[in-house]
């Protein structure tokens, strides 16, 4: 029984990772032709894929290295872009904590956006998954995205240099990550980190180094707790009035 | 066409390959099934609705597409998409929808 549960815990993070096709497939295809108008082969372009797997730090590091920045400098600015993947392993390890190390060190290196949005939704929402089915499901939700990534990878790297810049392609990766945040503002203070961040965004943009990034993250992560601390507050003040 | 030194580019995709994995696996390894304290699972129910907001904001005002010349098209194609994600829950039909308008603005405005 167990088995046949944690299969279709499988199947339902890969069915539940369906609309990200679309997402991944030009992201990964973007990539592979950018990565190609800068100069790398195909197989530079696929390992850069297989080996850090996280589209905005590739992207990141990429748009560093075309303006010939140090190499510690792209390093240290693509590890920040980076550092949300450190936050959604910490905020995954009350769910997945108790599986074997060696299933952890599989599940970390498919932690990316989608699979951590889909998967902390399902597993809050349904408290009753055991640890195997969680792992499954998290998986299932890399199932589709990640083959799908690296392939894409590779054809954009082939197609490459053929792409024409009139066709603005750089804007569909902004635009990707924010039809993702759209669906995730589901309470007033996911509204109030959003917006912060962005404030500050706007506010740290002369930052070296992508500091920026960093600061207005953490403050939109902060306004965000203290709104949903104050919004309880008041919630429990209003039921003691009454 | 720029190319880059081989070794730099290599140095670039192991460093981030090592550090990536790191940031990844770092709470999954080291927290094993001990809950996270409250204060810190409150903040980071708000990584993802901050950080990405935080990494779009600045493509967004300042496009790469147009050397970062603040364009009216990029903005208002933002907004569209961010809203329809917001109203409709749906991915696809936001990225759709912006993807129409940035498209519709550039050839009605240029």
């Amino acid at each position: 029984m167990p088995f046949t549960t944690t299969k279709s815990a499988f199947w339902a993070g890969f069915r539940d990772s369906a609309p990200f096709i679309l997402v991944a497939g030009p992201f990964g295809m973007l990539f592979g032709v950018l990565a190609a108008e800068a100069g790398l082969n195909v197989l530079e372009a696929l390992s850069f894929s297989l080996a850090v797997f996280a589209g905005a730090a590739q992207f990141t590091a990429l748009q560093l290295m075309q303006e010939q920045a140090p190499t510690i400098i792209v390093l240290v600015s693509a590890l920040a872009v980076n550092l949300r993947m450190a936050m959604y392993s910490a905020s995954l390890t009350p769910y997945l904590g108790a599986a074997p190390l060696w299933q952890r060190a599989i599940a970390a290196y498919f932690v990316v956006d989608q699979s951590y949005a889909l998967s902390i939704v399902k597993f809050e929402a349904e408290p009753d998954m055991s640890v195997p089915q969680r792992m499954a499901y998290f998986l299932g939700t890399c199932g589709i995205v990640a083959p799908l990534w690296m392939a894409a990878t590779y054809v954009g790297a082939l197609v490459g240099a053929q792409v024409p810049d009139s066709w603005g392609l750089e804007f569909v990766l902004p635009l990707a990550f924010l039809a993702m945040i759209g669906p995730m503002l589901r309470t007033p203070a996911h509204l109030a980190a959003c917006f912060s961040a962005i404030v500050t965004a706007l506010l740290a943009a002369g930052l070296p180094y992508n500091f920026g990034l960093i600061v207005a993250g953490l403050t939109g992560m902060i306004v965000g707790a203290q709104t949903e601390l104050w919004l309880e507050r008041r919630k429990a003040l209003h039921e003691v009035a009454r | 066409m720029s190319q880059f030194d081989p070794l730099t580019l290599w140095v670039v995709i192991i460093g981030l390959a090592i550090g990536s994995f790191t940031l990844r696996f770092a709470f999954l390894a080291l927290m094993g099934n001990r809950t996270m304290p409250a204060w810190l699972m409150r903040h980071l129910r708000y990584t993802a609705v901050a950080i990405i907001p935080a990494l779009v904001t600045p493509l967004v005002v300042w496009p790469s597409s147009t050397n970062g010349v603040t364009s009216l098209p990029h903005l208002l194609a933002a907004v569209v998409t961010l809203t329809v994600g917001l109203i409709s829950k749906n991915v696809l039909a936001a990225m759709a929808s912006g993807a129409g308008a940035l498209y519709g603005l550039l050839y009605l405005i240029g």
